[in-house]
């Protein structure tokens, strides 16, 4: 019961990593973004090669997979994304859906469709005795850095003056305007901190979902859920969504195998029947 | 440029040479008619998303949903011993609507990002649910054993595709007709209203939610019969006719042809369908790549698909 908690909170906190900056995009700039597993893959894949082909160490790989990602997810707010903001969502859906067939499409012709190798560093291997409980290792770090960002997040966008212009642009961006903050600067800073941290996720998941090519496809409705359960615009709504997504996902593959991914879909489903507009939804939504 | 300009009577005209034209493939192209009558049924599938999607304004990324569950109801039913085809696709319809009516509650209420999980979401549980129930839907092998009885008990499925073809391109056509009577009528009028502007229809008294349920619950059983009837062509019904990449494909159809348009479907399909044939041999990743960047460029450069530059040519009788 206890490891199945923990695995769930470990599994939840990737999908925070990953699914945070989702929900940052999605609530400030109302863009149906179905493309965000890609920066993910993006920055697993850029950790894997360095890791496997120029023997960079674990944490700078780390590093690495959050400026690739941050990069990748700038290039294209500056090409595209920003082209769409007030457009329809079908055009931003059928745009970020393009995104991924493409991104798929041209890591499975320079990777292989198969999944990508990873050893984990020495000082994550292995298990730790943590309240009488025998837990991995690489989850405990992963709860560490989910609770990490969790906490840096609160703090830059509760205490500093670009938190505070991102938090006037989420509740009103007109007037944000008005007073004399460069929302589009804003926009493009926020896109690509949001890519760089799912990028973040996307390494940290190479030692616990695995990468390939079809990795945006295959996760893309847990990220989705988690920021829709969560409700977009905020951090804690999805901290908890994920959180609890990653708790019923492992505690339902574990009782009830048969069941597998239908569980999540269910809880989805009456989550938001519940609330329509998230757990924690955004001030002038409720 | 000058647009051309056409009367009613002459867009009616060809309309009339559209379907005929459809038709005439089956004398001449003999050797193509398992393709044709994928088109046709595949046109049928993106119009019924059009109805949800373009009409009503539905954002809608698991369409699959509806066309996997006919395709599933009607090849159980004739696995288990109800061949009779035209019988399968009532009952396919039937369990559409009612599924697609009852689905409409939760996916109405809710702003587009909800909508949005909301139809992926029960996507997804649906294929789920059928690679889950392998003993009773074949689960990844698909579903195999579908004897379809003779049409009207005269005319049995041939190795050719051609009563397939022709059973299809029956079907699709008395449905086309049935949505284009529907999207015509008040009732269309009114979903159009919606789309452009949901206040002033709330505002004239319009029940919105009530005909934004009805709209939805429609086009799913109209993507239930196009289920159906590939079921019943190819009598075999595969995992992937329900799930997320068939509701991409649908979307991306329907993009191609140009959404909000009557024939934006039928066209897409056609083009779609035959550039799929044609590059048949093409490795599938590299054809997601091209999709991809089509998907791209249709929104960078401006949406409306074929139907949309086509209407930049041609202008019909009635003032728009």
């Amino acid at each position: 019961m206890g490891i199945v908690i923990f695995d769930g909170v470990a599994y939840g906190m990737l999908l925070f990593l990953i699914g945070v900056g989702l929900s940052i995009t999605m609530g400030l700039m109302n863009f149906v973004n179905l493309a965000h597993g890609t920066f993910a893959m993006v920055g697993g894949y850029a950790a894997s090669v360095l890791m496997n082909h120029f023997g960079v160490g674990f944490f700078p790989s780390l590093a690495a997979a959050f400026i690739a990602a941050a990069l990748v997810g700038a290039v294209l707010e500056f090409c595209f994304y920003r082209r769409l903001y007030r457009a329809h969502p079908l055009d931003q859906v059928l745009l970020s859906i393009g995104i991924v067939f493409v991104s798929v499409a041209v890591f499975t012709y320079f990777f292989g469709p198969t999944m990508q190798a990873f050893q984990l560093p020495p000082l994550l291997d292995g298990r730790v005795s943590l309240l009488g409980l025998e837990v991995g290792r690489y989850r405990l770090f992963l709860i560490l850095c989910g609770v990490a960002v969790l906490a840096a997040l609160l703090g830059v966008l509760g205490k500093t003056r670009y938190g505070a212009m991102v938090r006037a642009a989420v509740d009103n961006q007109r007037v944000a305007g008005g007073t004399g903050i460069h929302v589009q600067r804003l926009f493009f800073l926020t896109f690509s901190l949001g890519c760089g941290l799912a990028g973040l996720g996307g390494a940290l998941s190479l030692g616990m979902l695995g990468l390939e090519p079809s990795f945006p496809l295959k996760y893309l409705v847990y990220f989705l859920i988690v920021v829709c359960v969560g409700g977009a615009g905020t951090i804690t709504g999805p901290f908890v969504a994920a959180l609890l997504v990653g708790i019923v996902d492992v505690a339902g593959k574990y009782y009830l195998p048969e069941a597998g991914a239908f569980l999540i879909y269910v809880v989805m489903i009456i989550m938001l029947l519940a609330r329509p507009n998230g757990i924690i939804p955004r001030k002038g939504l409720a | 440029m000058k647009p051309l300009a056409l009367s009613p009577a002459r867009l009616r005209g060809v309309e009339v040479f559209f379907w005929l034209a459809l038709a005439s493939s089956f004398f001449l192209l003999p050797d193509k008619l398992t393709l044709m009558s994928q088109i046709v049924i595949f046109g049928l599938f993106a119009v019924s998303l059009d109805m949800a999607l373009g009409y009503a304004g539905i954002l809608t990324v698991g369409h699959a949903a509806f066309f996997g569950a006919g395709a599933y109801a009607a090849g159980l039913l004739a696995k288990h011993g109800w061949s009779e085809p035209f019988s399968g696709l009532l009952f396919a319809l039937l369990l559409c609507v009612a599924l697609g009516y009852v689905l409409s509650y939760l996916v109405v209420r809710g702003a587009d990002l909800t909508r949005l999980m909301i139809t992926i979401g029960v996507c997804m549980l649906l294929a789920e649910l059928a690679n889950r129930l392998s003993s009773i839907t074949g689960g990844t092998d698909g579903l195999q054993g579908v004897v379809i009885a003779p049409v009207l008990g005269l005319f049995e499925f041939d190795l050719y595709g051609k009563t397939a073809f022709a059973y299809a391109y029956g079907v699709v056509l008395v449905v086309f007709l049935g949505v284009r009577l529907v999207l015509r009528s008040p009732f269309g009028l009114t979903l159009r209203g919606i789309h452009d502007s949901r206040k002033r229809m709330l505002a004239i008294g319009s029940p919105v939610e009530a005909r934004l349920r009805l709209a939805y619950a429609l086009s799913a059983g109209v993507a239930g019969i196009a289920g159906a009837l590939l079921a019943q062509t190819t009598q075999f019904v595969g995992i992937e006719s329900i799930g997320f990449n068939r509701s991409a494909e649908v979307l991306i159809i329907l993009v191609l042809g140009g959404t909000g348009r009557l024939y934006g479907g039928m066209i897409g399909a056609i083009v779609y369908m035959l550039v799929h044939d044609w590059f048949a041999d093409l490795n599938p990743q590299y054809w997601m790549f091209w999709l991809g960047i089509f998907l791209i460029a249709a929104v960078m450069l401006g949406r409306g698909g074929i139907m949309g530059a086509l209407s930049r040519l041609v202008k019909t009788g009635r003032a728009s």
